[in-house]
Formats: structure tokens, C-alpha cells, sequence
């Protein structure tokens, strides 16, 4: 298995085995992610994609029959040791899920709950724009912020999910198959979003389109099965990749 | 050649058939004419109580004495005794019952989830006689210990077991819609570094609104409704008032009152229970249109 060696990596995962009850989903994952880098997780449905993403901020923890083995450091420290305050840890990583889940508020509520929540004290308002800016919805929407978040099209609310991550200033975005519920033109948007957040952030994506993964990603995590398969540059893995199996999936072969 | 294999539909299946939907369609029909039927009796015999008793009387008179000379027919005092009942009961279920479907719905597991479902499924199966009774014999003498000046037919004793008897009513259909909120959306609020509480009474309540509005109203209109308990502990006072402490009549009350009596058919004391029975019906049937408006206004569905 090739992999990638950040010196000073914003997450790594050591011997990492991740358990649904005694279903081991997640086999002995030794990964690195560079800061402010793109990386794109692909690999057929059920190879645990979302189970890695949703341990790098412990969402797991909400799901009883979870367990895990090995650590996760974020910026060098476990994120799993007790001393941690989950809370306080998740505003620093952001998420993006695979369904649009704004909240039943208006538009400018989605985005300043999460910062007033954690005792932002900048200007809201001024949060509101540059939070809708960066995710390229302002225009379309700075008419209508006390609208309702879910009256927005598909494609809107998930970029109303991206700028409400956005307002956390975190540090990494996890995004989970961000795109898979929209149609071309949105997920052109998001595209084109993912190439201007990566100056500041670090972004992970997980993603069933492959040239999705070749447009936006610097680097990409092939999964099979539990095991990361490959991972390194994206031009690397999909012109010339080691494995056979990672060139059967990307020509699609399988999956 | 397989055409062999298949029986002919009979003539018995298609008789058969055209039964089942009739049969259907007939018991589809009882409920229609029984609805109709009883607004027509409602509306001839207010009909006749209007040509004794003017719309301007019943409407503007302060005063509802049926039975008593010199008698008059202002309803007023009865819709008074009504919704000084009802909004009391609201005001005690309401809370309690967000509470207790906030609790179910989000927080309680094992032991917990286990008990409240079937208790509350209990006290919603207490027939009413039994709380009017309850009412009557411990609500009102606890009262009476916190205000020694309470009558002991009072607004307050009836409002608090009718808040009793809604209760489950209102936990339920709180607990469905907080259920209804997808996780997804917990999720999200949870991903922004936010707490249980936070997530619960700023996202899920919030988006669950029209659920508990509809669960608000059904609850009100039922406690308007309400006959038993409020007979038994509000007493048969008619009168205008704010005061919680002191006897009224709902209308339900007056109804049960003048029907169990030796009132003659046809006399304008009996017709004055249809013409009341009219308007409880016209307030119920109102908030009936208003849950369903609330539901459709309110109701940004998560799909
Ligand atoms: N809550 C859960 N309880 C038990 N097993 C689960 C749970 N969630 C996922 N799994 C199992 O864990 C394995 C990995 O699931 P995961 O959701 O991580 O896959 P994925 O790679 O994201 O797939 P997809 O591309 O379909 O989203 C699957 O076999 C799945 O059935
Ligand atoms: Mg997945």
C-alpha cells in the first residue's frame, strides 16, 4: 500500500479499526491528511467511507453499536482521549452530509446559530455575508435571509449547509457524497466552491463520481473493503495507479 | 395451451366482488348521513329556539338564566365557563406535555421509555366520570388548603384534571412530530459543536411546530368538549368571570344538566341545549379548520 507522508499532518489515523458491534468495518487504517489539501475518499458502497469521515469528528459517537481501536490525532493530539470536549472539538471540524439538512429557520439563523451557540462575538451580520460569499449563495439569496432555509432548491440548501460549516471558521470540512442529491448545475457550484475553500481550509470528500474525485482532489483514498487500498496524488492514482484493483474500480470494473 | 391451467373468473367472484364494494360504500354512507342527520337536528331545533329567543338576546345579554324567571339567553357566561376550563387546562398540559414528549423523544432509554408510553396510555383510558369524581373528592379539598376562599365547585379543580385527561394527547402527537425531525438534521446541528439541550430546544422543537400546534388545538378543542369532569367539578354557576376560584358552567355542563332533567320537549328551555350545542359545535368544528390551517402554513416538510 502506498501512502502519503505529510510532515505535519491535521489528521492521522494510526492502526485505526472501526466496529459496528463485532463487524469490523474500518481494517488497521494508517492514514495522513495534509493541511489546506483536498482529499477525495473513494470506493464502492459499504467499504466504510462514511464510517472513516464521521469518526474524524466523532459523530460515530451517537451510534450505540460503534466502537473503535488505535487512535485519530487531530493537529497531534488523540481525539478520542477522554479529556477531550467533544463539543468543543467539532466546532473545529466541519461537516457537510450527503442529504442538504438546513435547519427549519431562515436563512441568516442556519448560519448564526452554530457561532452565537459557541459565544462568537463578532459582528452577525457582517458573519451572515461572508459566510453566504464563500459559499457562492449570496447573490441568490441576500434578498430573502429571513426566508426559511428550507425553501431553498436542493442545490441552495446544500450550499447553505457548506456556508453554516463556513461560519465555524474550522479547520477542516469533512464532506460526505456533498453532491450525490443534486443535479449537474449545483454540483458545477459546489465544484467550483471546493476549488476556492481549499486556499483555506483542509477538505475531506467522499465521493461515488470519480471524475467528481479527478476535478476537485489533490490527493485520493481508494477504500475496498474496510482496507485503504491506495492512497497518493490524484493524477498519480488515476493515470498510473499501483494496485490492480484500484485501476478495476476506476475504470469501473466493479463497484 | 397454459390457458387451461387458470380458472375462469366465476360469475360468484364478480357478484362477489361488486358486494364487497358496496358493502363498503354502504358503511362509508352511515357515517355521512349520521353527520348530516345531526347537524340538521341541531339546526331545526336551534331554529326553533331563535324564533322564541332573538340572535340579538342570545349574542348580547349578559345574563344565561333558562330556568329561572324573569329568564334570559345571553350565552356569553357559558362560553366564559368553557374557556376559563379549557385555557386553564392548556396552560397546565401544555408545558407538561412538551416536557414529557421532549423527555421520551429525545433523552429517556431503557427503564424510562419503557414506563411513560403505557402510564400514559393509562391515564388516557381513566374514563372521565372517574376524574370528575377525583376532582371533586382530592383536587378540590388539596385546593382548598391552598386557597381556604375556593368554592367548592371551581373553574381551577375542573382545569386540572381535564389538563390530566389531555395530557397524553398533547405528549403524543408532540412525541410523533419531535420523532419526525430526520436525524440528518440533528446531525447537522451536532457537526457545528453544539450540546444535547442546544440541539433539542433550538432545532428539533422549533421544527417540529406545527406538530405541536396541531397537538395544542386538538387538545383545546377536546377539553371544550369535555362534559363529565367539568359538570361534576366546575359546578352549574353561569356567570361572567375571570376568577378560577369560583363555580361556573361550561356548556357542556348546561347541556348535561338540562338533558338529565324532567325538562318537556318542545318548551324553549329544551331547545336552548341545541342552540348552545350549536355554538360548542361551530367553536370546535373552528378549531378544527384552524389546526389544519396551522398544520399546512406551519409544515415546511424535511422530505
Ligand atoms: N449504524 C450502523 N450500524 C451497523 N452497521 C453499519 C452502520 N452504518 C454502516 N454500517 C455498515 O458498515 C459498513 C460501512 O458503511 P459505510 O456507511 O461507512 O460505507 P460507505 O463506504 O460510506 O458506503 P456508501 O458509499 O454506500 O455510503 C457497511 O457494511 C454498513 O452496512
Ligand atoms: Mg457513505
Amino acid at each position: 500500500m502506498m501512502s502519503q507522508k505529510f510532515t505535519s499532518p491535521i489528521l492521522q489515523a494510526t492502526n485505526l479499526n472501526l466496529y459496528y458491534g463485532t463487524k469490523k468495518v474500518v481494517k488497521n487504517l494508517n492514514m495522513k491528511i495534509g493541511k489546506k489539501t483536498v482529499t477525495a475518499m473513494i470506493g464502492p458502497s459499504g467499504c466504510g467511507k462514511s464510517t472513516i469521515l464521521r469518526s474524524f469528528n466523532r459523530m460515530n459517537d451517537f451510534i450505540d453499536t460503534f466502537s473503535h481501536e488505535g487512535e485519530i490525532l487531530f493537529e497531534g493530539s488523540d481525539i478520542y482521549k477522554s479529556k477531550i470536549d467533544v463539543t468543543e472539538f467539532r466546532r473545529r471540524i466541519g461537516m457537510v452530509f450527503q442529504k442538504p439538512n438546513p435547519f427549519s429557520s431562515s436563512i441568516a439563523k442556519n448560519i448564526t446559530w452554530g457561532p452565537k451557540i459557541n459565544g462568537y462575538k463578532g459582528d452577525l451580520n457582517e458573519l451572515v455575508e461572508t459566510s453566504l460569499r464563500k459559499a457562492a449563495l449570496w447573490d441568490e439569496v441576500k434578498d430573502k435571509l429571513n426566508d426559511s432555509g428550507l425553501a431553498l432548491s436542493g442545490g441552495q440548501q446544500q450550499r447553505l449547509c457548506i456556508a453554516r460549516a463556513i461560519a465555524m471558521d474550522p479547520e477542516v470540512i469533512l464532506m460526505d457524497e456533498p453532491c450525490s442529491a443534486l443535479d449537474p448545475a449545483s454540483t458545477l457550484a459546489i465544484e467550483d466552491l471546493i476549488h476556492d475553500l481549499k486556499q483555506q481550509y483542509t477538505i475531506v470528500i467522499v465521493t461515488h463520481n470519480m471524475q467528481q474525485a479527478a476535478r476537485v482532489s489533490e490527493y485520493t483514498a481508494f477504500m475496498y473493503n474496510g482496507d485503504l487500498v491506495e492512497y497518493g496524488p490524484t493524477t498519480k492514482l488515476f493515470s498510473t495507479p499501483d494496485e490492480k484493483l484500484t485501476r478495476d474500480y476506476i475504470v469501473g470494473r466493479f463497484g | 395451451m397454459t390457458s387451461q391451467l387458470w380458472a375462469k373468473i366465476s360469475p360468484w367472484q364478480r357478484w362477489r366482488e361488486r358486494m364487497v364494494i358496496r358493502g363498503l360504500a354502504f358503511t362509508a354512507m352511515v357515517s355521512i348521513f349520521t353527520t348530516v342527520g345531526i347537524i340538521f337536528i341541531l339546526g331545526e331545533e336551534s331554529f326553533q329556539f331563535f324564533s322564541q329567543v332573538s340572535l340579538k338576546e342570545f349574542l348580547f345579554n349578559t345574563r344565561w338564566a333558562p330556568l329561572f324567571e324573569p329568564r334570559s339567553f345571553g350565552i356569553w357566561p357559558l362560553i366564559n365557563g368553557t374557556l376559563i376550563i379549557a385555557i386553564g387546562a392548556i396552560i397546565f398540559a401544555l408545558p407538561v406535555g412538551l416536557g414529557i414528549a421532549i423527555y421520551t423523544s429525545e433523552y429517556a432509554t431503557g427503564w424510562w421509555q419503557k414506563v411513560l408510553k403505557p402510564v400514559l396510555e393509562i391515564l388516557a383510558g381513566i374514563p372521565s366520570v372517574v376524574y370528575g369524581f377525583f376532582a371533586l373528592t382530592q383536587v378540590t379539598p388539596f385546593l382548598q388548603k391552598i386557597f381556604p376562599n375556593i368554592e367548592v365547585f371551581n373553574a381551577l379543580s375542573a382545569s386540572i384534571v381535564i389538563a390530566i385527561m389531555i395530557l397524553p394527547t398533547i405528549a403524543s402527537i408532540c412525541d410523533d412530530s419531535l420523532r419526525a425531525i430526520p436525524k440528518t438534521v440533528r446531525d447537522g446541528a451536532y457537526a457545528l459543536g453544539t450540546r444535547k439541550s442546544e440541539v433539542t430546544l433550538h432545532i428539533v422543537v422549533p421544527a417540529a411546530l406545527s406538530g405541536i400546534l396541531a397537538s395544542f388545538i386538538l387538545a383545546f378543542s377536546r377539553a371544550i368538549g369535555e362534559t363529565m369532569a367539568v359538570t361534576l367539578a366546575a359546578g352549574a354557576t353561569p356567570q361572567l368571570t375571570a376568577n378560577p376560584l369560583v363555580g361556573v358552567q361550561a356548556m357542556t355542563a348546561y347541556i348535561a344538566q338540562v338533558s338529565m332533567g324532567d325538562v318537556a320537549h318542545g318548551t324553549v328551555e329544551y331547545q336552548s341545549i341545541f342552540a348552545v350545542g350549536l355554538v360548542l359545535f361551530l367553536m370546535t368544528l373552528a378549531m378544527n379548520l384552524l389546526s389544519q390551517f396551522i398544520v399546512k402554513r406551519y409544515a415546511r416538510k424535511y422530505e
